[in-house]
Protein backbone atom coordinates (compact mmCIF):
# COMPACT_ATOMS: atom_id res chain seq x y z
CA UNK A 1 0.00 0.00 0.00
CA UNK A 2 2.86 2.37 0.79
CA UNK A 3 3.77 2.77 -2.85
CA UNK A 4 0.39 4.41 -3.28
CA UNK A 5 1.25 7.10 -0.81
CA UNK A 6 3.18 10.18 -1.82
CA UNK A 7 5.69 11.88 0.42
CA UNK A 8 5.07 15.58 0.26
CA UNK A 9 7.71 18.08 1.34
CA UNK A 10 6.31 20.70 3.74
CA UNK A 11 8.33 23.78 4.55
CA UNK A 12 7.65 26.40 7.20
CA UNK A 13 8.32 29.87 5.83
CA UNK A 14 7.95 33.25 7.43
CA UNK A 15 5.99 35.69 5.38
CA UNK A 16 9.01 37.71 4.32
CA UNK A 17 10.30 38.74 0.90
CA UNK A 18 12.75 36.31 -0.62
CA UNK A 19 11.80 33.21 1.31
CA UNK A 20 10.06 31.51 -1.59
CA UNK A 21 12.95 32.40 -3.87
CA UNK A 22 15.39 30.88 -1.38
CA UNK A 23 13.48 27.60 -1.29
CA UNK A 24 13.09 27.28 -5.03
CA UNK A 25 16.68 28.24 -5.70
CA UNK A 26 17.94 25.38 -3.58
CA UNK A 27 15.80 22.96 -5.56
CA UNK A 28 16.74 24.47 -8.88
CA UNK A 29 20.47 24.21 -8.18
CA UNK A 30 20.05 20.55 -7.26
CA UNK A 31 18.02 20.00 -10.45
CA UNK A 32 15.01 18.89 -8.45
CA UNK A 33 11.78 19.18 -10.36
CA UNK A 34 8.62 20.44 -8.68
CA UNK A 35 5.53 18.48 -9.71
CA UNK A 36 2.94 20.09 -7.51
CA UNK A 37 3.18 23.17 -5.39
CA UNK A 38 1.01 25.21 -3.07
CA UNK A 39 1.40 27.73 -0.27
CA UNK A 40 -0.93 27.83 2.70
CA UNK A 41 -0.60 31.36 3.96
CA UNK A 42 -1.63 32.47 7.43
CA UNK A 43 -0.55 36.01 8.17
CA UNK A 44 2.93 35.96 9.63
CA UNK A 45 3.90 32.65 8.17
CA UNK A 46 3.04 30.16 5.48
CA UNK A 47 3.60 26.54 4.73
CA UNK A 48 4.89 25.52 1.35
CA UNK A 49 3.73 22.09 0.29
CA UNK A 50 5.13 20.42 -2.73
CA UNK A 51 5.60 17.16 -4.47
CA UNK A 52 8.98 16.83 -6.15
CA UNK A 53 10.80 14.16 -8.11
CA UNK A 54 13.66 13.66 -5.64
CA UNK A 55 11.91 13.91 -2.30
CA UNK A 56 14.71 12.76 -0.01
CA UNK A 57 17.26 15.02 -1.67
CA UNK A 58 14.94 17.98 -1.39
CA UNK A 59 14.26 17.23 2.28
CA UNK A 60 17.93 16.92 3.13
CA UNK A 61 19.05 19.99 1.19
CA UNK A 62 16.38 22.24 2.63
CA UNK A 63 17.16 21.08 6.15
CA UNK A 64 20.84 21.71 5.60
CA UNK A 65 19.96 25.23 4.54
CA UNK A 66 18.19 25.89 7.81
CA UNK A 67 14.57 25.41 6.80
CA UNK A 68 12.06 23.67 8.99
CA UNK A 69 10.96 20.80 6.80
CA UNK A 70 8.82 17.78 7.30
CA UNK A 71 7.73 14.96 5.07
CA UNK A 72 4.01 14.40 5.03
CA UNK A 73 2.19 11.38 3.71
CA UNK A 74 -0.45 12.45 1.22
CA UNK A 75 -2.47 10.80 -1.51
CA UNK A 76 -2.14 11.62 -5.19
CA UNK A 77 -5.14 10.94 -7.33
CA UNK A 78 -5.46 11.42 -11.02
CA UNK A 79 -8.87 12.21 -12.45
CA UNK A 80 -10.34 13.28 -15.76
CA UNK A 81 -10.07 17.01 -16.17
CA UNK A 82 -13.82 17.43 -16.38
CA UNK A 83 -16.67 18.59 -14.15
CA UNK A 84 -17.31 16.34 -11.16
CA UNK A 85 -13.82 14.93 -10.82
CA UNK A 86 -13.17 16.43 -7.41
CA UNK A 87 -16.74 15.86 -6.30
CA UNK A 88 -16.48 12.14 -6.88
CA UNK A 89 -13.52 11.84 -4.53
CA UNK A 90 -14.79 14.20 -1.88
CA UNK A 91 -18.14 12.40 -1.77
CA UNK A 92 -16.56 8.94 -1.51
CA UNK A 93 -14.34 10.03 1.38
CA UNK A 94 -17.13 11.98 3.07
CA UNK A 95 -19.44 8.98 2.97
CA UNK A 96 -16.84 6.98 4.87
CA UNK A 97 -16.35 9.73 7.45
CA UNK A 98 -12.86 10.55 6.31
CA UNK A 99 -11.87 14.17 6.81
CA UNK A 100 -9.92 15.95 4.11
CA UNK A 101 -7.47 18.22 5.88
CA UNK A 102 -6.40 19.98 2.76
CA UNK A 103 -6.37 19.43 -0.92
CA UNK A 104 -4.73 21.05 -3.88
CA UNK A 105 -4.95 20.23 -7.51
CA UNK A 106 -3.36 21.04 -10.81
CA UNK A 107 -3.86 19.86 -14.31
CA UNK A 108 -1.14 17.75 -15.82
CA UNK A 109 -0.82 17.10 -19.48
CA UNK A 110 -3.90 16.73 -21.58
CA UNK A 111 -7.27 16.24 -19.96
CA UNK A 112 -5.89 14.92 -16.69
CA UNK A 113 -5.98 16.57 -13.28
CA UNK A 114 -3.81 15.59 -10.35
CA UNK A 115 -5.21 15.99 -6.88
CA UNK A 116 -3.08 15.91 -3.74
CA UNK A 117 -4.98 15.13 -0.57
CA UNK A 118 -4.11 15.05 3.07
CA UNK A 119 -6.66 13.08 5.04
CA UNK A 120 -6.99 12.14 8.68
CA UNK A 121 -7.00 8.40 7.95
CA UNK A 122 -4.75 7.73 5.01
CA UNK A 123 -5.02 3.91 5.11
CA UNK A 124 -8.81 3.94 5.07
CA UNK A 125 -8.84 6.63 2.37
CA UNK A 126 -6.60 4.47 0.21
CA UNK A 127 -9.09 1.61 0.46
CA UNK A 128 -12.04 3.85 -0.28
CA UNK A 129 -10.47 5.44 -3.31
CA UNK A 130 -9.23 2.11 -4.59
CA UNK A 131 -12.81 0.82 -4.55
CA UNK A 132 -13.81 4.00 -6.33
CA UNK A 133 -11.35 3.02 -9.02
CA UNK A 134 -9.35 6.21 -9.04
CA UNK A 135 -5.78 6.01 -10.05
CA UNK A 136 -3.09 6.37 -7.47
CA UNK A 137 0.00 8.08 -8.57
CA UNK A 138 2.08 6.59 -5.79
CA UNK A 139 5.65 7.81 -5.41
CA UNK A 140 6.17 10.25 -8.22
CA UNK A 141 8.78 8.76 -10.54
CA UNK B 1 -4.27 77.66 44.07
CA UNK B 2 -2.38 75.91 46.82
CA UNK B 3 -3.58 73.23 49.20
CA UNK B 4 -0.99 74.05 51.84
CA UNK B 5 0.63 77.34 50.78
CA UNK B 6 2.95 77.52 53.78
CA UNK B 7 4.43 74.13 53.04
CA UNK B 8 4.40 74.42 49.26
CA UNK B 9 6.14 77.80 49.18
CA UNK B 10 8.67 77.12 51.94
CA UNK B 11 11.95 78.81 50.96
CA UNK B 12 14.40 76.31 49.48
CA UNK B 13 16.90 76.96 52.29
CA UNK B 14 14.25 76.06 54.86
CA UNK B 15 13.28 72.94 52.94
CA UNK B 16 16.91 71.81 53.13
CA UNK B 17 16.91 72.30 56.85
CA UNK B 18 13.68 70.35 57.25
CA UNK B 19 15.20 67.54 55.19
CA UNK B 20 18.37 67.49 57.30
CA UNK B 21 16.48 67.30 60.55
CA UNK B 22 14.14 64.60 59.30
CA UNK B 23 16.94 62.60 57.70
CA UNK B 24 18.95 62.52 60.93
CA UNK B 25 15.89 61.43 62.89
CA UNK B 26 15.14 58.80 60.26
CA UNK B 27 18.53 57.09 60.38
CA UNK B 28 18.36 56.84 64.14
CA UNK B 29 14.82 55.57 64.00
CA UNK B 30 15.47 52.82 61.45
CA UNK B 31 18.70 51.84 63.15
CA UNK B 32 16.83 51.10 66.34
CA UNK B 33 13.50 49.90 65.03
CA UNK B 34 14.05 48.29 61.62
CA UNK B 35 15.96 44.99 61.80
CA UNK B 36 16.58 45.27 58.07
CA UNK B 37 18.25 48.68 58.23
CA UNK B 38 20.22 47.94 61.38
CA UNK B 39 21.76 44.96 59.59
CA UNK B 40 22.28 46.96 56.44
CA UNK B 41 23.97 49.85 58.28
CA UNK B 42 26.20 47.48 60.18
CA UNK B 43 27.25 45.73 56.97
CA UNK B 44 28.08 49.10 55.46
CA UNK B 45 29.93 50.16 58.61
CA UNK B 46 27.59 53.06 59.24
CA UNK B 47 26.63 54.46 62.60
CA UNK B 48 23.55 56.74 62.73
CA UNK B 49 25.75 59.46 64.24
CA UNK B 50 27.82 59.50 61.04
CA UNK B 51 24.94 61.13 59.21
CA UNK B 52 25.23 64.78 60.11
CA UNK B 53 23.29 66.24 57.24
CA UNK B 54 22.27 66.00 53.62
CA UNK B 55 25.93 65.94 52.60
CA UNK B 56 26.18 62.48 54.17
CA UNK B 57 23.17 61.07 52.34
CA UNK B 58 25.40 59.42 49.76
CA UNK B 59 27.11 57.38 52.49
CA UNK B 60 23.87 55.51 53.07
CA UNK B 61 23.26 52.22 51.27
CA UNK B 62 20.56 51.94 48.61
CA UNK B 63 17.36 50.02 49.15
CA UNK B 64 16.32 47.91 46.18
CA UNK B 65 13.36 45.87 45.04
CA UNK B 66 14.88 42.51 46.07
CA UNK B 67 15.22 43.83 49.63
CA UNK B 68 11.43 44.07 49.78
CA UNK B 69 10.95 40.60 48.41
CA UNK B 70 13.60 39.04 50.63
CA UNK B 71 12.09 40.61 53.72
CA UNK B 72 8.52 39.72 52.88
CA UNK B 73 6.22 40.20 54.68
CA UNK B 74 7.24 42.32 57.69
CA UNK B 75 11.04 42.47 57.68
CA UNK B 76 11.13 46.07 56.42
CA UNK B 77 8.67 47.40 58.96
CA UNK B 78 9.88 49.87 61.59
CA UNK B 79 6.60 49.84 63.51
CA UNK B 80 4.78 47.10 65.39
CA UNK B 81 1.88 45.54 63.50
CA UNK B 82 -0.57 46.99 66.00
CA UNK B 83 0.19 50.42 64.53
CA UNK B 84 -0.44 49.36 60.93
CA UNK B 85 -3.81 50.45 59.58
CA UNK B 86 -3.51 49.27 56.00
CA UNK B 87 -1.57 47.01 53.68
CA UNK B 88 -1.06 47.30 49.97
CA UNK B 89 0.70 44.59 48.00
CA UNK B 90 2.00 44.14 44.51
CA UNK B 91 1.82 40.83 42.73
CA UNK B 92 4.95 38.76 42.81
CA UNK B 93 6.67 38.70 39.47
CA UNK B 94 9.33 36.24 40.44
CA UNK B 95 7.46 34.39 43.13
CA UNK B 96 7.07 36.46 46.25
CA UNK B 97 4.89 39.56 46.34
CA UNK B 98 5.96 42.75 48.03
CA UNK B 99 3.93 44.31 50.79
CA UNK B 100 3.78 47.87 52.05
CA UNK B 101 2.30 48.81 55.43
CA UNK B 102 0.87 52.17 56.48
CA UNK B 103 0.30 53.70 59.88
CA UNK B 104 -2.56 56.11 60.37
CA UNK B 105 -0.08 58.94 59.95
CA UNK B 106 1.36 57.41 56.78
CA UNK B 107 -2.11 57.53 55.23
CA UNK B 108 -2.45 61.15 56.34
CA UNK B 109 0.90 62.08 54.79
CA UNK B 110 -0.05 60.27 51.58
CA UNK B 111 -3.38 62.07 51.40
CA UNK B 112 -1.68 65.41 52.14
CA UNK B 113 0.77 64.79 49.32
CA UNK B 114 -1.98 63.95 46.86
CA UNK B 115 -4.14 66.88 48.01
CA UNK B 116 -1.27 69.28 47.30
CA UNK B 117 -0.69 67.60 43.93
CA UNK B 118 -4.32 67.53 42.82
CA UNK B 119 -4.69 71.17 43.80
CA UNK B 120 -1.51 71.99 41.89
CA UNK B 121 -3.03 70.59 38.72
CA UNK B 122 -6.25 72.54 39.34
CA UNK B 123 -8.58 69.95 40.87
CA UNK B 124 -10.97 71.58 43.36
CA UNK B 125 -14.11 71.08 45.42
CA UNK B 126 -16.46 71.56 42.50
CA UNK B 127 -14.88 68.74 40.50
CA UNK B 128 -16.13 65.22 40.08
CA UNK B 129 -13.16 62.86 39.88
CA UNK B 130 -13.76 59.61 38.10
CA UNK B 131 -11.10 57.20 39.30
CA UNK B 132 -10.45 54.48 36.81
CA UNK B 133 -7.27 53.18 38.41
CA UNK B 134 -7.67 49.77 39.99
CA UNK B 135 -8.93 49.64 43.56
CA UNK B 136 -7.72 47.00 45.95
CA UNK B 137 -4.19 45.86 46.60
CA UNK B 138 -3.01 48.22 43.87
CA UNK B 139 -2.44 51.69 45.30
CA UNK B 140 -3.75 53.71 42.35
CA UNK B 141 -7.47 53.75 43.10
CA UNK B 142 -7.38 54.38 46.84
CA UNK B 143 -4.49 56.85 46.51
CA UNK B 144 -6.66 59.16 44.42
CA UNK B 145 -9.82 58.33 46.29
CA UNK B 146 -8.98 59.60 49.76
CA UNK B 147 -7.32 62.76 48.47
CA UNK B 148 -10.32 63.48 46.26
CA UNK B 149 -12.66 63.22 49.23
CA UNK B 150 -10.38 65.25 51.46
CA UNK B 151 -10.39 68.03 48.86
CA UNK B 152 -14.15 68.04 49.06
CA UNK B 153 -14.48 66.99 45.45
CA UNK B 154 -16.96 64.32 44.40
CA UNK B 155 -15.35 60.95 43.88
CA UNK B 156 -16.68 58.45 41.36
CA UNK B 157 -14.82 55.23 42.11
CA UNK B 158 -15.39 53.32 38.88
CA UNK B 159 -12.12 51.40 39.18
CA UNK B 160 -10.65 49.89 36.01
CA UNK B 161 -12.47 48.24 33.13
CA UNK B 162 -15.94 48.24 31.55
CA UNK B 163 -15.30 51.06 29.11
CA UNK B 164 -18.92 51.41 28.02
CA UNK B 165 -20.03 52.03 31.59
CA UNK B 166 -17.10 54.37 32.26
CA UNK B 167 -18.25 56.54 29.39
CA UNK B 168 -21.93 56.47 30.34
CA UNK B 169 -21.17 57.38 33.96
CA UNK B 170 -18.75 60.07 32.83
CA UNK B 171 -21.51 61.62 30.75
CA UNK B 172 -24.44 61.12 33.13
CA UNK B 173 -22.70 62.04 36.40
CA UNK B 174 -20.80 64.88 34.75
CA UNK B 175 -17.27 63.83 35.66
CA UNK B 176 -14.84 66.70 35.19
CA UNK B 177 -11.59 64.88 36.06
CA UNK B 178 -10.58 61.42 34.89
CA UNK B 179 -7.72 59.40 36.36
CA UNK B 180 -6.36 56.39 34.49
CA UNK B 181 -3.38 55.23 32.43
CA UNK B 182 -2.67 57.32 29.32
CA UNK B 183 -3.14 54.33 27.06
CA UNK B 184 -6.54 53.64 28.57
CA UNK B 185 -7.53 57.26 27.99
CA UNK B 186 -6.66 56.91 24.32
CA UNK B 187 -8.59 53.70 24.11
CA UNK B 188 -11.58 55.20 25.88
CA UNK B 189 -11.65 58.19 23.53
CA UNK B 190 -11.70 55.90 20.52
CA UNK B 191 -14.34 53.71 22.09
CA UNK B 192 -16.51 56.71 22.90
CA UNK B 193 -16.26 57.87 19.29
CA UNK B 194 -17.23 54.42 18.07
CA UNK B 195 -20.48 54.55 20.05
CA UNK B 196 -21.21 58.07 18.90
CA UNK B 197 -20.12 59.93 22.05
CA UNK B 198 -17.68 62.80 21.84
CA UNK B 199 -15.74 63.26 25.08
CA UNK B 200 -15.23 66.88 24.11
CA UNK B 201 -18.82 67.78 23.28
CA UNK B 202 -20.98 65.27 25.11
CA UNK B 203 -19.28 65.19 28.53
CA UNK B 204 -18.14 67.75 31.11
CA UNK B 205 -14.64 66.28 31.29
CA UNK B 206 -12.05 69.05 31.47
CA UNK B 207 -8.89 67.26 32.53
CA UNK B 208 -7.25 63.93 33.14
CA UNK B 209 -4.44 62.73 35.39
CA UNK B 210 -2.52 59.96 33.72
CA UNK B 211 0.24 57.70 34.92
CA UNK B 212 1.31 54.22 36.00
CA UNK B 213 3.12 53.80 32.69
CA UNK B 214 5.68 55.91 30.84
CA UNK B 215 4.23 58.26 28.26
CA UNK B 216 5.35 61.13 26.12
CA UNK B 217 4.61 64.73 25.23
CA UNK B 218 3.25 63.47 21.90
CA UNK B 219 0.77 61.28 23.74
CA UNK B 220 -0.21 64.23 25.91
CA UNK B 221 -0.93 66.22 22.79
CA UNK B 222 -2.91 63.38 21.25
CA UNK B 223 -5.02 62.94 24.36
CA UNK B 224 -5.62 66.65 24.69
CA UNK B 225 -6.61 67.03 21.03
CA UNK B 226 -8.74 63.93 20.91
CA UNK B 227 -10.68 64.48 24.11
CA UNK B 228 -10.51 68.25 24.36
CA UNK B 229 -9.07 68.11 27.88
CA UNK B 230 -5.91 69.05 29.79
CA UNK B 231 -3.70 66.04 30.46
CA UNK B 232 -1.42 65.88 33.51
CA UNK B 233 1.27 63.43 34.50
CA UNK B 234 1.25 61.70 37.89
CA UNK B 235 4.09 59.89 39.61
CA UNK B 236 4.38 57.57 42.54
CA UNK B 237 5.18 53.95 43.24
CA UNK B 238 3.57 51.55 45.66
CA UNK B 239 6.79 51.33 47.67
CA UNK B 240 6.70 55.08 48.31
CA UNK B 241 2.95 54.87 49.13
CA UNK B 242 1.23 55.02 45.75
CA UNK B 243 0.35 57.94 43.50
CA UNK B 244 1.88 60.97 45.21
CA UNK B 245 2.96 63.71 42.84
CA UNK B 246 1.50 65.36 39.78
CA UNK B 247 2.48 68.14 37.46
CA UNK B 248 1.33 71.62 38.33
CA UNK B 249 -0.56 73.62 35.74
CA UNK B 250 2.78 74.71 34.24
CA UNK B 251 3.04 71.17 32.80
CA UNK B 252 6.77 71.38 33.21
CA UNK B 253 7.76 68.68 35.67
CA UNK B 254 6.24 66.88 38.62
CA UNK B 255 6.71 68.46 42.06
CA UNK B 256 8.22 66.14 44.66
CA UNK B 257 7.24 67.35 48.13
CA UNK B 258 10.64 67.92 49.69
CA UNK B 259 9.38 68.04 53.26
CA UNK B 260 8.26 64.42 52.83
CA UNK B 261 10.72 62.98 50.36
CA UNK B 262 14.36 63.52 49.41
CA UNK B 263 14.94 62.96 45.70
CA UNK B 264 18.35 62.25 44.19
CA UNK B 265 19.46 61.25 40.71
CA UNK B 266 22.26 58.70 40.43
CA UNK B 267 24.14 57.15 37.53
CA UNK B 268 24.56 53.45 36.81
CA UNK B 269 27.31 53.19 39.43
CA UNK B 270 25.08 54.82 42.03
CA UNK B 271 27.04 58.09 42.03
CA UNK B 272 25.14 61.38 42.05
CA UNK B 273 24.90 62.86 38.55
CA UNK B 274 25.69 66.48 37.74
CA UNK B 275 23.04 69.16 37.83
CA UNK B 276 20.38 68.63 35.17
CA UNK B 277 21.79 65.29 34.06
CA UNK B 278 19.58 62.27 33.68
CA UNK B 279 19.85 59.19 35.81
CA UNK B 280 17.89 56.95 38.10
CA UNK B 281 15.54 58.54 40.58
CA UNK B 282 16.38 57.60 44.17
CA UNK B 283 13.97 58.59 46.93
CA UNK B 284 14.33 58.67 50.70
CA UNK B 285 11.06 58.83 52.61
CA UNK B 286 11.44 61.23 55.54
CA UNK B 287 7.82 61.27 56.65
CA UNK B 288 6.87 57.61 56.57
CA UNK B 289 6.59 55.57 59.75
CA UNK B 290 5.58 52.00 59.02
CA UNK B 291 8.00 51.28 56.22
CA UNK B 292 10.48 54.10 55.73
CA UNK B 293 12.81 53.65 52.79
CA UNK B 294 16.33 54.97 52.60
CA UNK B 295 17.65 55.75 49.14
CA UNK B 296 15.00 53.67 47.40
CA UNK B 297 16.06 52.95 43.83
CA UNK B 298 12.93 53.58 41.83
CA UNK B 299 14.37 52.24 38.60
CA UNK B 300 12.92 55.25 36.80
CA UNK B 301 15.18 57.39 34.63
CA UNK B 302 14.57 61.12 34.80
CA UNK B 303 16.07 64.55 35.38
CA UNK B 304 15.74 66.63 38.56
CA UNK B 305 14.99 70.34 38.33
CA UNK B 306 15.61 72.23 41.57
CA UNK B 307 14.86 75.75 40.38
CA UNK B 308 11.76 77.34 41.82
CA UNK B 309 8.79 76.72 39.54
CA UNK B 310 6.80 79.43 37.79
CA UNK B 311 3.78 78.24 39.78
CA UNK B 312 5.42 79.58 42.93
CA UNK B 313 6.19 76.20 44.48
CA UNK B 314 9.72 75.80 45.76
CA UNK B 315 9.76 72.00 45.75
CA UNK B 316 11.96 70.29 43.15
CA UNK B 317 10.49 68.72 40.06
CA UNK B 318 11.25 65.54 38.19
CA UNK B 319 10.86 65.67 34.43
CA UNK B 320 9.02 63.05 32.44
CA UNK B 321 10.15 59.49 33.15
CA UNK B 322 12.31 58.48 30.20
CA UNK B 323 12.47 54.78 30.87
CA UNK B 324 13.38 52.08 33.31
CA UNK B 325 16.78 51.41 34.72
CA UNK B 326 16.30 47.68 34.90
CA UNK B 327 14.70 45.19 32.61
CA UNK B 328 11.16 45.70 33.69
CA UNK B 329 8.87 46.60 30.86
CA UNK B 330 5.71 48.55 31.30
CA UNK B 331 3.18 47.47 28.75
CA UNK B 332 -0.16 49.23 28.84
CA UNK B 333 0.47 50.13 32.44
CA UNK B 334 1.24 46.56 33.45
CA UNK B 335 4.67 45.57 34.72
CA UNK B 336 6.14 42.83 32.59
CA UNK B 337 9.41 41.08 33.24
CA UNK B 338 11.15 39.30 30.36
CA UNK B 339 11.84 36.47 32.79
CA UNK B 340 8.10 35.86 33.05
CA UNK B 341 7.85 35.55 29.28
CA UNK B 342 10.78 33.18 29.17
CA UNK B 343 9.15 31.12 31.87
CA UNK B 344 5.91 30.81 29.90
CA UNK B 345 7.74 29.82 26.72
CA UNK B 346 9.73 27.20 28.55
CA UNK B 347 6.51 25.49 29.56
CA UNK B 348 5.51 25.00 25.92
CA UNK B 349 7.36 22.04 24.39
CA UNK B 350 6.64 23.12 20.81
CA UNK B 351 8.38 26.44 21.41
CA UNK B 352 12.11 26.73 20.85
CA UNK B 353 14.55 28.31 23.29
CA UNK B 354 15.03 31.56 21.47
CA UNK B 355 12.68 34.44 21.57
CA UNK B 356 12.47 38.20 21.15
CA UNK B 357 10.16 40.75 22.75
CA UNK B 358 9.20 43.62 20.50
CA UNK B 359 7.31 46.59 21.82
CA UNK B 360 5.59 49.03 19.54
CA UNK B 361 3.15 51.80 20.08
CA UNK B 362 0.25 51.52 17.69
CA UNK B 363 -1.29 54.50 16.00
CA UNK B 364 -4.01 54.65 18.64
CA UNK B 365 -1.36 55.01 21.35
CA UNK B 366 -1.76 51.52 22.77
CA UNK B 367 1.30 49.39 23.42
CA UNK B 368 1.61 46.32 21.26
CA UNK B 369 3.83 43.52 22.49
CA UNK B 370 4.99 40.94 19.98
CA UNK B 371 6.77 37.81 21.07
CA UNK B 372 8.75 36.12 18.34
CA UNK B 373 9.50 32.54 19.15
CA UNK B 374 11.19 29.85 17.15
CA UNK B 375 9.14 26.78 16.50
CA UNK B 376 10.70 23.59 17.72
CA UNK B 377 11.73 21.62 14.63
CA UNK B 378 10.43 18.35 16.03
CA UNK B 379 7.05 19.89 16.60
CA UNK B 380 6.56 21.17 13.07
CA UNK B 381 3.60 19.59 11.34
CA UNK B 382 2.54 20.77 7.93
CA UNK B 383 -0.82 21.93 9.16
CA UNK B 384 -1.45 25.65 9.38
CA UNK B 385 -3.95 25.06 12.14
CA UNK B 386 -1.28 23.41 14.32
CA UNK B 387 0.93 26.47 14.12
CA UNK B 388 -1.95 28.86 14.65
CA UNK B 389 -2.95 26.79 17.64
CA UNK B 390 0.58 26.93 18.97
CA UNK B 391 0.66 30.74 18.75
CA UNK B 392 -2.74 30.88 20.34
CA UNK B 393 -1.69 28.59 23.16
CA UNK B 394 1.42 30.65 23.88
CA UNK B 395 -0.58 33.84 23.62
CA UNK B 396 -3.19 32.58 26.10
CA UNK B 397 -0.54 31.40 28.53
CA UNK B 398 1.22 34.75 28.34
CA UNK B 399 -2.02 36.62 28.89
CA UNK B 400 -2.85 34.63 31.99
CA UNK B 401 0.59 35.17 33.52
CA UNK B 402 1.26 38.75 32.44
CA UNK B 403 -2.27 40.17 32.58
CA UNK B 404 -1.60 41.84 29.28
CA UNK B 405 -2.02 40.38 25.84
CA UNK B 406 0.79 39.67 23.43
CA UNK B 407 0.95 38.91 19.74
CA UNK B 408 2.85 35.71 19.13
CA UNK B 409 4.82 35.25 15.95
CA UNK B 410 6.20 31.80 15.33
CA UNK B 411 9.39 31.91 13.29
CA UNK B 412 11.79 29.49 11.69
CA UNK B 413 14.40 27.89 13.98
CA UNK B 414 17.76 29.58 13.78
CA UNK B 415 16.43 32.88 12.53
CA UNK B 416 16.36 34.85 15.77
CA UNK B 417 19.46 36.56 17.04
CA UNK B 418 21.77 34.60 19.34
CA UNK B 419 23.57 36.35 22.17
CA UNK B 420 26.80 35.80 23.93
CA UNK B 421 26.69 36.99 27.50
CA UNK B 422 23.74 39.08 28.47
CA UNK B 423 20.94 38.65 25.98
CA UNK B 424 19.21 41.71 24.63
CA UNK B 425 15.89 40.18 23.86
CA UNK B 426 13.83 43.33 24.11
CA UNK B 427 13.38 45.73 21.23
CA UNK B 428 11.43 48.70 22.46
CA UNK B 429 10.29 50.78 19.50
CA UNK B 430 8.01 52.93 21.62
CA UNK B 431 9.11 56.52 21.56
CA UNK B 432 8.54 57.62 25.09
ZN1 LIG C 1 5.01 74.19 39.54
Amino acid sequence: MDEKIIKQVSIFVENKPGRLAAVTEILYRAKINIRAFTIAEAGDFGIIRMVVDKTDDAHRLLKENGFTVSLTRVLGVEVEDEPGGMFKIAKALGNEGINIEYVYAFTSGVERAMIILRVDDIEKATDVLEKEGVLFKGEVP
Amino acid sequence: MYWNPGAEKTPIKDLREIQERKLKALVHNVYYYSPFYRKKFREAGINPWDIEGLKDLKKLPFTKKPDLRDNYPFGMFAMPLSQIVRFHASSGTTGKPTVVGYTDNDIKVWVESMCRSLTACSVERDDTIQISYGYGLFTGGLGFHYAGEKLGATVLPTSAGNTQRQIELMRDLKSTVFACTPSYMLYLSEYAASIGISIENDTDLRMGIFGAEPWSEETRKRIEDKAGIDAYDVYGTSELSGPLFTECTEKNGIHIWADQFIAEIVDEEGEPVGEGEKGELVVTTIAKEAMPLIRWKTGDITVLEEEKCACGRTHPRIMRIMGRADDMLIVRGVNVFPSQIEHVLMQVPEAGDHYMIILDRAQDGLDVMTIQVEVNEEAFSDKVSDILELSKKISNNLKSVLNVSARVEVVNPGTLQRFEGKAKRVIDNRKL
